[in-house]
């Protein structure tokens, strides 16, 4: 399968932000047709190398040669029209063009000089079906779920007839089912010739998919391994330069008294949801992508507005109708979208950890600022933050670490009853074994806390209980043994 | 590492560069420009946009905008010159005007917060309202006939500064404060950021936006009643057409329209910025119209200037 002619070489590429170093002298190549994975904690530069094969960001020295020829990009256009491909892990369709409109910009099909619309959306159609989605190509792309979201991007570098595609941590939106098709695409893209660079935090998938697999740590290109010759301990060695043992900690459930009872709550999404959480305790939700776990959890914090339901904390009655209500009952939660709803990203570390804390950090309306940044400096410590200080806006921080400033600003509100919808979404796998011990420690403090995860080794790993919902309803408890990959997809679906 | 720090010097201050140059400009240009005394002139000029500036940060910074200030000063003006009139003790009547205009800030906000709508359309309609309401009030006939005391506040000075410049002073000062040290204050800036981020971490939106609006109107009352006091006369034609200078103002001084993002020292500056332009043109001798020419010019250069170095490569 390998033949080896080098696609795509890197020699000695660097790039920083305003001085500061992202990436180093980084020198590889990757051979035509392979499945070429990498892998690095957040922060390491692994979008930020993308970025600069892409030509969405000028690299600051160094050659990038693609099909033996020397590549310099000025925008990601260019990048498409020569034959390279990018599915960004932000993605990077316009959301108010229809799906077709987004698979042809740039190379519209006309005729006698108008767009030939129904060519375009059966050409359209057809790419898709080929992936195996079938979907309304005519629908705005804002209004699609992720997946689909992910697979007109693909369509997109296939109407353009790529060669190479690269895809950033493409698993990190989708639900377990949707991975697996997308690795069906990425296969069958393979087969029909196309190289493939696949960025992931999740080394299961990196073990699965490729053929040899590189590690960045800090900026720097550290080694490269064939797949089949490596195994997950010796990558995440390399990736975080010491050894992790049990990634999920030990469980202990002391029996305690119910924290919060929820009854009945009702939405559009949402049919009579009704479950207690216990002090100390983690509750997890499972389910498919759309099942309504994230709705009901949005009810209960008062983000939307719910029909009916019933909320009791320590067995009384409170009334939540909005999320001010909710964390004035000492009730947090952790949004999945950290960029619509989990951070103001032209806003610093600091002021986006500060406002859901503005209370405890002023005084007579003045805040201070000594302790707000003393305290918010410990937990960036803990969470091992890579950024370059408390004022660096969140817009320029790596994907994963924006995902923990979103954890930080919550774990210093300090909730009683916190809810955390899918927490590790982009973090690296040092990084999770430090949440899941930080989970614990929350509830070991008498702390309830809910978790929702798509991620079904994770819910399996945290929860003491797991409730599984589908379209709306709950289905079914899990507790103990019982809870099995196995018995969590029976009640899904 | 010097280039990286030179530039981003020239980010943060643009405004204060142009504002320094076009000073030098009209030193050279002009003999009479480069004296205290048009220096306080050019100050007392600019107190009315200046002080309504103010005011106006607090709402583009949540995201919004608010046309109907030229229309709260006229009306401000006409409802004090009435109740003085009237009888009404000076002090009085001014807290009367402020609390009318709060009223103002009140409507804005309810209509844009609460059914969604775009605050440039709502204040646009208030604005009409207000604008319809000096003329009725007055019957579109000029009020004047003031006791003497109630011009110190326009026409008088402490030492040898008039008191106008005072008062935009000391309210620049407490916008800063308010703006950079107080809870209300980072929240405005997180909500002209992303709104929803803001409201799931439980800060009370409407609150703050609430505040916002009535804090802008209030405000602008103030400029209302030092042009009342000033030219002595309520005309219900006062402040029209303001709204566009403080805007203006505001966005040279490096507010971003889309909320979230400017310094109130910024605003200080663009104001300063088109007041020294039109009042050196006029030492200068340049005719009105030229300067209207002129005045677009530099807006147009200020704020490319300030993209192109903003938005520029990383
Ligand atoms: N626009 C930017 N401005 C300044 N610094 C940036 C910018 N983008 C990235 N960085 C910094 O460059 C470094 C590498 O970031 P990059 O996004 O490449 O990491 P990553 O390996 O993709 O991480 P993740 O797994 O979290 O997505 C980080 O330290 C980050 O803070
Ligand atoms: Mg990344």
């Amino acid at each position: 399968m390998q033949e080896r002619d080098v696609i795509l070489s890197l020699r000695d590429v660097s790039k920083s932000y305003y001085g500061v170093p992202a990436i180093e002298h980084i020198t590889f190549d990757i051979y035509n047709g392979e499945i070429f994975g990498i892998v690095g904690e957040n922060g390491a530069g692994k979008s930020t190398l993308i970025k600069t094969v892409a030509g969405a960001i000028p690299a600051n020295g160094g050659e990038i040669r693609f099909k033996g020829e020397k590549l310099e990009l000025k925008n990601p256009y260019e990048a498409i029209s020569k034959g390279i491909g990018v599915v960004y892990q932000e993605f990077n369709l316009f959301p108010n063009l229809m799906v077709y409109e987004n698979i042809f910009f740039g190379v519209e099909i006309k005729k006698n000089g108008f767009l030939d619309r129904k060519q375009m959306i059966e050409k359209s159609r057809e790419i898709l079906k080929e992936l195996g989605f079938d979907f309304d190509v005519r629908e705005k792309v804002r209004n699609l779920s992720p997946a689909f979201q992910q697979a007109t991007e693909i369509a997109k570098c296939i109407n353009h007839q790529v060669e190479l595609i690269i895809m950033d941590e493409p698993s990190a939106p989708l639900t377990e089912k949707e991975v697996d098709q997308m690795f069906k695409v990425v296969r069958k893209l393979n087969d029909d010739g196309i190289t493939i660079i696949y960025i992931s935090h999740k080394l299961n998938e990196i073990m699965d998919l490729t053929d040899r697999v590189s590690v960045l740590r800090d900026g720097h290109y550290i080694t490269t391994f064939i797949t089949k010759e490596t195994s997950e301990n010796e990558l995440i060695k390399n990736m975080v330069g010491r050894e992790i043992a049990d990634i999920y900690p030990a469980k202990e459930l002391s029996d305690q008294e119910v924290i919060l009872r929820v009854e009945g709550l009702n939405s559009s999404k949402v049919h009579d949801v009704s479950f207690e959480l216990r002090k100390g305790e983690v509750l997890g939700f499972g389910g498919l992508v759309g099942a309504g776990r994230t709705e009901a959890m949005r009810l209960l914090f008062g983000a939307d507005k719910k029909d009916g339901g019933r909320i009791y904390l320590h067995d009384e009655e409170v009334s939540i109708k909005s999320p001010t209500d909710a964390i004035s009952h000492g009730i947090g939660l952790i949004p999945e979208d950290r960029k619509a709803h989990g951070l103001i990203l032209n806003k610093s570390i600091f002021l986006n950890c500060l406002l859901p804390s503005l209370k405890r950090y002023s005084n007579h309306g003045f805040i201070d600022f000594k302790d707000s940044k003393k305290e918010i400096g410990e937990y960036y410590e803990i969470l091992k933050i890579k950024a370059t200080g408390q004022d660096q806006l969140c817009l320029n921080l790596s994907g994963g670490n924006q995902q923990k400033v979103v954890l930080e600003k919550w774990l210093l509100k300090n909730c009683d009853v916190l809810i955390l919808d899918e927490p590790t979404r982009g973090i690296d796998v040092g990084t999770k074994q430090e949440i899941y011990q930080l989970i614990k420690d929350l509830a070991k403090q008498g702390k309830g806390i809910i978790v929702i995860s798509s991620e079904m080794p994770e819910l399996i790993g945290v929860s003491h209980r797991i409730l599984v919902m589908h379209e709306g309803h709950i289905t079914g408890e899990l507790q103990g043994e019982n809870i099995t990959q196995e018995a969590i997809m029976t009640l899904a679906s | 590492m010097k280039k990286v720090n030179l530039k981003n010097l020239f980010q943060k201050y643009a405004i204060y560069f142009v504002l320094v140059f076009e000073i030098i400009f009209f030193a050279f240009a002009s003999d009479v420009f480069f004296s205290l005394k048009n220096a306080l002139n050019v100050l007392r000029q600019i107190s009315i946009v200046g002080i309504m500036a103010v005011g106006m940060t607090f709402v583009i910074l949540t995201g919004g905008v608010d046309l109907s200030v030229g229309g709260v000063t006229a009306c401000v003006g006409v409802i004090c010159a009435k109740l003085m009139l009237a009888g009404a003790h000076p002090v009085i009547a001014i807290l009367a005007s402020l609390c009318f205009a709060a009223v103002v800030g009140l409507v804005n906000a309810f209509f844009s917060h609460e059914f969604k709508l775009n605050p440039m359309i709502v204040t646009l309609a208030t604005l009409q309202i207000l604008k319809g309401i000096s003329y009725i009030v007055t019957g579109a006939i000029p009020v004047y006939g003031f006791t003497e005391k109630f011009k110190v506040i326009g026409q008088g000075h402490i030492g040898p500064i008039p008191i106008p410049i005072i008062i935009m002073i000391v309210l620049y000062i407490l916008a800063y404060i308010v703006l950079t040290y107080t809870s209300f204050g980072q929240s405005i800036y997180g909500i002209g950021g992303n709104e929803e981020a803001v409201r799931l971490t439980g800060i009370n939106i409407r609150k703050q936006k609430y505040t916002a609006y009535m804090l802008c109107s209030v405000i602008t009352a103030i400029a209302g009643i030092v042009l009342l006091s000033r030219v002595n006369t309520a005309q219900p034609s006062a402040g029209f057409g303001y709204e566009m200078d403080v805007i203006t103002g505001a966005v040279l001084g490096g507010i971003s329209m889309s909320g979230g993002e400017g310094k109130i020292t910024g605003v200080f500056a663009g104001v300063l910025v088109m007041a020294v332009l039109s009042n050196g043109m006029m030492m200068c001798n340049v005719t009105e119209y030229w300067q209207w020419v002129a005045k677009g010019v530099v807006m147009l250069a200020a704020i490319t200037y300030d993209r192109i170095i903003k938005g520029g490569k990383v």
